[in-house]
């Protein structure tokens, strides 16, 4: 009986499947059909192809519906012998166990293989903190992982029905259960001081006194890019309002501030290796976030509200390129914050290299004033600015060196 | 003195009774007021809801393990919202914000609580009914009417809300912003305040009835655990959804009315907008304030039904009753100072991201405590593999998975690169997805034949299991590697990016195996559908439980008791007791009639019992020695 409602009701379901899709056919796919009259053609082999797994389906359904049947019938004759019927308890609790074999296998399988395609080593002062913690909460969390997964699974074998016996009347017992609430007190104190300070370390934000200051690079998150902003040679940012933004002047730099004069527009993100990066993060539009992970550096850019992260970049890119034996290995920055359609292709590449190297790139990059904003903003255009802001320029480098 | 108010009201309406009650199509099926009726409302609206969830899930799924192929079927399908065969960016986004609203809210908070909550309150405390029926009944019409508004925005013309389930301003708030921002955020936002209108008198019903409505007997250390866990989860919710309410609100505002409460400083497409002095991160602060109790109001419920199925099968009392409820009780007040640990890195003062820290990895401590107690309660058991059973078990399976990768998450310097990967979607969908599913499964296993009198087919029980507890690993495990390698998550496609690659075979695997888990529920909804109306005929205790709702007729008639309110004697878990006839001995059997089984500790605060107890002992100890 069972087994013909299983048909009839397969029958049903796939009846209302049909009667269901036609339906969403016609409210949803008008104007589609009208875009497409070239799929027409398609159509049938689109349906023999859907049509196929459904039966396909249909048929593992009826496969198991029979294997259902024959263990009926196989447990009904055994009784009929005078036999014990089949014991599904003590079957599921050898497929816990199994389960339990496999899945150990299985995790181990995975941290080996899908372990080793995870993230590099970090590529910052501050990545090898974090990597350090890291470590040291794997270690802890995947011992507690092996040891209740296994004691769970062990004892459903071990203790399963049996009408022999009873269970053990345990309502409670005050040490072991003082013991397992002060035990995980103490292991998580540990991370969380460990925790507090590696996270206080890597966000303490102010130049140590006679430190070379840190370079401060700006980048912008709108829809769907990033915009780089370098300082010139006073190696300060100019001030930024959104409401100065034009066609021209798409970070609405504010060239009232003399600082602003000399910022320069970069396409790739380069970066001194060794030298303390403060990277200033702005959005546009909507909250984007600045993510590179071979750094372990991720802040969200929101718009009106400025942040930035404080960071030592300490391999460069072809450094990196020899130890992963990569040749097109690169560092990106990418955006990690739902920021609409074309939130999954918004990166920058980013370049980590000597000193001199780049001295030589930045040298090579536009000024955001161009002449055009010049007009704009009535100032003189170029050759008559130029000389003057570099002399400035100069005192104030040797004024920091 | 409530109890015996309550008592009174119950006879009264015992006499005025069933006989002169004529229940016609309309108010038993549709407007019913019975909160058993009621429960299987939200179940079947819940399952529904889960169904049309995870088939969205699906689409997104294929998407990502075949990022290059055309699927004309999907064009057929979804129209517009797949142009030639492959899924728009911008569908594919509320593919994701949808399954994520639909899960958390609908299937895990409504569908969970509102249906366990509504069948169990009543029924194991020792009540007729809800405190106010009525209320009861407009809780579940706004939660359809809910269901409904958030399905119909897949009608609209620019498709559904696209943000991400937490819909952040100001790509939310900013109509132009996205497709998906447009009416289809609009039909959310009204979505969401039904939604919470119906959680808020759900909880305030589940709260009055539990402090209220307890027969004569039933004080608060004598209610099962499941009743302990609806309890708090109801307060937690009654407290924290205001609050995103007013989130909503101001939101609402901030759309409609152009007001800038989180907005600031905003330049889109290149055109300056008149937004000036608002924070996108308050609304962080205010979603999260709800948001963060939100997945223990998610859990919580899940706890309390694995506590009571574990106990019942293990044929073995709870471990650590006290320590249970007390770990609960911790987790409601601390999951309240928690929010934070979604914003570490959002640019809020890092000071304030390590109080958080501290507050999210305490909280770890109760939930440590709950895991071992139910390895101890399975210790030594006798144990019964029930499908309920299997998924109590898978519960706890995944809580463990999920809940230790939240010590990796809750460190706000881990955070830092974990932040929004596919890490999070793992310990996610682990600790509150699938455990949470697996506990709501195994209350519908185990309560089935009280909301329909009928048993589900245990073997398509397990295979159900079986298929989904294999899948769920094997979907969710690999996505931990994913993160560590700084795979975003809300991605549409993996191959823009060269060392993403990778990961396209890892997708692909993964794509099946959330098909053959969602192919599994074939197997449930079949057995569940034909179990109400051909299932095996149910006996009065089909588990031999201890609990109050076993003493109530099969017929599961109105005001669920025949004649008077049974009295409470005992705690629920007296399972096994040494000395006693049969494993298990109901609540409402009083201790003189289990003179052989009492224990000096069931006498706490009853010191004439304990007299009377001690000289049962040294009568039957003398008699022993004759």
């Amino acid at each position: 009986m069972g087994f013909k409602k299983l048909i009839k009701s397969k029958k049903i379901l796939s009846l209302l499947a049909v009667f269901m899709l036609t339906g969403t056919n016609l409210v949803m796919a008008q104007t589609a059909a009208a875009a497409t009259p070239a799929a027409t053609d398609d159509k049938s082999v689109m349906w023999m192809g859907a049509g196929y797994y459904v039966l396909l389906f249909l048929l593992l359904c009826v496969v198991i519906a029979i294997v259902g049947k024959i263990l009926k019938v196989y447990d009904l004759t055994r009784q009929m012998q005078g036999k014990k019927e089949l014991n599904w308890n003590n079957l599921m609790a050898v497929i816990c166990l199994v389960f339990l074999l496999f899945g150990l296998y299985g995790a181990y399988w995975s941290f080996t293989v899908q372990g080793s395609m995870t993230l590099p080593e970090a590529a910052s002062a501050n990545g090898v903190k974090i990597d350090e913690m890291f470590t040291v909460t794997t270690v802890i969390t995947m011992f507690v992982f092996f040891v209740t997964q296994i004691l769970l699974f062990t004892f459903l074998f071990r203790y399963k029905h049996s009408d022999k016996r009873r269970a053990f009347f345990l309502p409670h017992n005050n040490t072991i259960e003082k013991i397992w609430t002060i035990l995980p007190a103490m292991v998580l104190t540990i991370l969380v001081v460990f925790g507090f300070f590696t996270w206080q370390e890597i966000t303490n934000s102010a130049d140590a006194k006679g430190d070379r200051p840190s370079l401060n690079i700006e980048v912008t998150g709108h829809q769907f890019a990033w915009e780089l902003r370098y300082p010139g040679k006073d190696l300060k940012l100019g001030a930024v309002n959104y409401k100065l933004v034009t066609g021209d002047n798409k970070l609405g730099i504010d060239f009232k501030d003399r600082n602003s004069f000399d910022d320069l527009e970069a396409d790739t993100m380069y970066l001194p290796v060794n030298r303390s990066v403060r990277l200033n993060i702005r959005a546009q539009d909507v909250i984007h976030s600045c993510y590179m992970p071979h750094f372990r550096v991720q802040l969200n850019a929101v718009p009106g509200l400025p942040t930035f992260f404080k960071f030592t970049p300490t391999i460069t890119t072809a450094d990196m390129r020899n130890r992963l034996n990569n040749p097109d290995f690169e560092y990106l920055l990418y955006c990690n914050k739902i920021c609409g359609g074309i939130h999954y292709n918004m990166k920058k590449v980013v370049r980590v290299v000597t000193e001199a190297e780049y001295q030589q790139w930045i040298a090579k990059q536009k000024p955001y004033l161009t002449d055009a904003l010049r007009k704009e903003w009535n100032m003189p255009v170029a050759p008559a600015a130029a000389p003057q802001d570099t002399t400035t320029a100069k005192n104030r480098l040797a004024l920091n060196n | 003195m409530s109890t015996l108010a309550v008592h009174d009201h119950g006879v009264v309406h015992h006499e005025e009774g069933h006989e002169h009650h004529h229940d016609t199509f309309i108010t038993k099926y549709i407007f019913s007021q019975d909160h058993k009726m009621i429960a299987k409302q939200f179940l079947i609206t819940g399952i529904t809801m889960a169904v049309i969830a995870m088939t969205l899930s699906i689409l997104f799924r294929i998407q990502l393990a075949y990022p290059d192929k055309a699927f004309p079927l999907l064009e057929t399908l979804l129209g517009r919202f797949a142009p030639g065969g492959r899924l728009d960016p911008n569908f594919y986004l509320s593919l994701v914000t949808i399954h994520g609203t639909i899960m958390v809210f609908f299937v895990l908070t409504a569908g969970l609580s509102g249906t366990f909550s509504n069948l169990l309150i009543p029924l194991q405390v020792g009540a007729r009914d809800m405190a106010s029926p009525f209320m009861n009944m407009l809780s579940y019409w706004f939660f359809f009417l809910a269901c409904v508004i958030m399905l119909s925005s897949f009608f609209v013309q620019k498709g559904p809300a696209s943000g991400g389930w937490t819909v952040y301003p100001p790509l939310s708030a900013l109509p132009k912003a996205m497709p998906g921002s447009e009416m289809g955020m609009t039909l959310w936002l009204a979505s969401m305040i039904c939604f919470v209108a119906s959680s808020l008198m759900g909880g305030i019903n589940y709260v009055s009835t539990v402090l209220n409505m307890r027969t004569k007997g039933m004080d608060l250390w004598k209610m099962p655990l499941s009743i302990w866990a609806f309890f708090l989860t109801a307060v937690l919710g009654v407290l924290s959804f205001p609050v995103l309410v007013a989130g909503v609100v101001l939101l609402i505002f901030d759309r409609s009315m152009g007001t800038s409460f989180y907005l600031s400083d905003i330049v889109l497409n290149g055109k300056v907008m008149p937004f000036e002095g608002g924070s996108p991160i308050l609304f962080e602060h205010l979603f999260w304030f709800l948001g963060h109790p939100e997945v223990y109001i998610v859990i919580m419920p899940a706890m309390g039904i694995s506590s009571e199925i574990m106990s019942v099968n293990s044929r073995k009392p709870i471990f650590g009753y006290h320590a249970m409820v007390y770990s609960l009780i911790g987790i409601t007040v601390l999951s309240f100072i928690v929010w934070g640990h979604h914003m570490f890195v959002t640019g809020m003062n890092p000071f304030l991201g390590g109080v958080f820290m501290i507050t999210t990895l305490i909280i770890a401590v109760p939930s440590a405590v709950k895991t071992f107690n139910w390895l101890a309660t399975l210790w030594r058991g006798n144990i019964r593999f029930k499908p309920a059973m299997l998924f109590a078990i898978g519960m706890v399976s995944f809580f463990i998975s999920g809940g230790l990768t939240g010590i990796f998450l809750g460190n706000a310097a881990l955070d830092i690169n974990l932040h929004d990967t596919y890490f999070v979607v793992a310990h996610f969908h682990l600790v509150m997805g699938s455990a949470a599913i697996f506990g709501m499964l195994a209350g519908v296993y185990h309560w089935f034949p009280k909301m329909f009198g009928r048993l589900m087919d245990e073997k398509l029980g397990f295979l159900h299991f079986w298929l989904t507890f294999i899948g769920a690993y094997l979907v969710f495990f690999p996505m931990h590697f994913m993160g560590l390698d700084g795979v975003p998550r809300r991605y549409y496609a993996f191959t823009e990016f060269e060392s993403m690659k990778q990961w396209l075979s890892v997708n692909t695997f993964i794509t099946w195996a959330a098909i053959m888990s969602a192919l599994a529920q074939v197997a449930f909804l079949y057995n569940f559908i034909t179990s109400i109306f051909w299932g095996k005929k149910t006996t009065q205790n089909p588990w031999q439980a201890n609990t109050l709702e076993w003493t109530t007729p099969i017929e599961r008639i109105h005001g669920n008791w025949p004649g008077e309110i049974p009295t409470v004697y005992r705690w629920p878990y007296d399972y096994s007791k040494p000395g006693a006839e049969q494993d298990y001995i109901l609540q409402t059997t009083p201790l003189s009639e289990t003179m052989s089984s009492n224990l000096p500790h069931d006498f706490e605060d009853n010191p004439v019992g304990l007299e009377e107890h001690t000289k049962w002992v040294n009568t039957h100890s003398n008699q022993e020695v004759k």
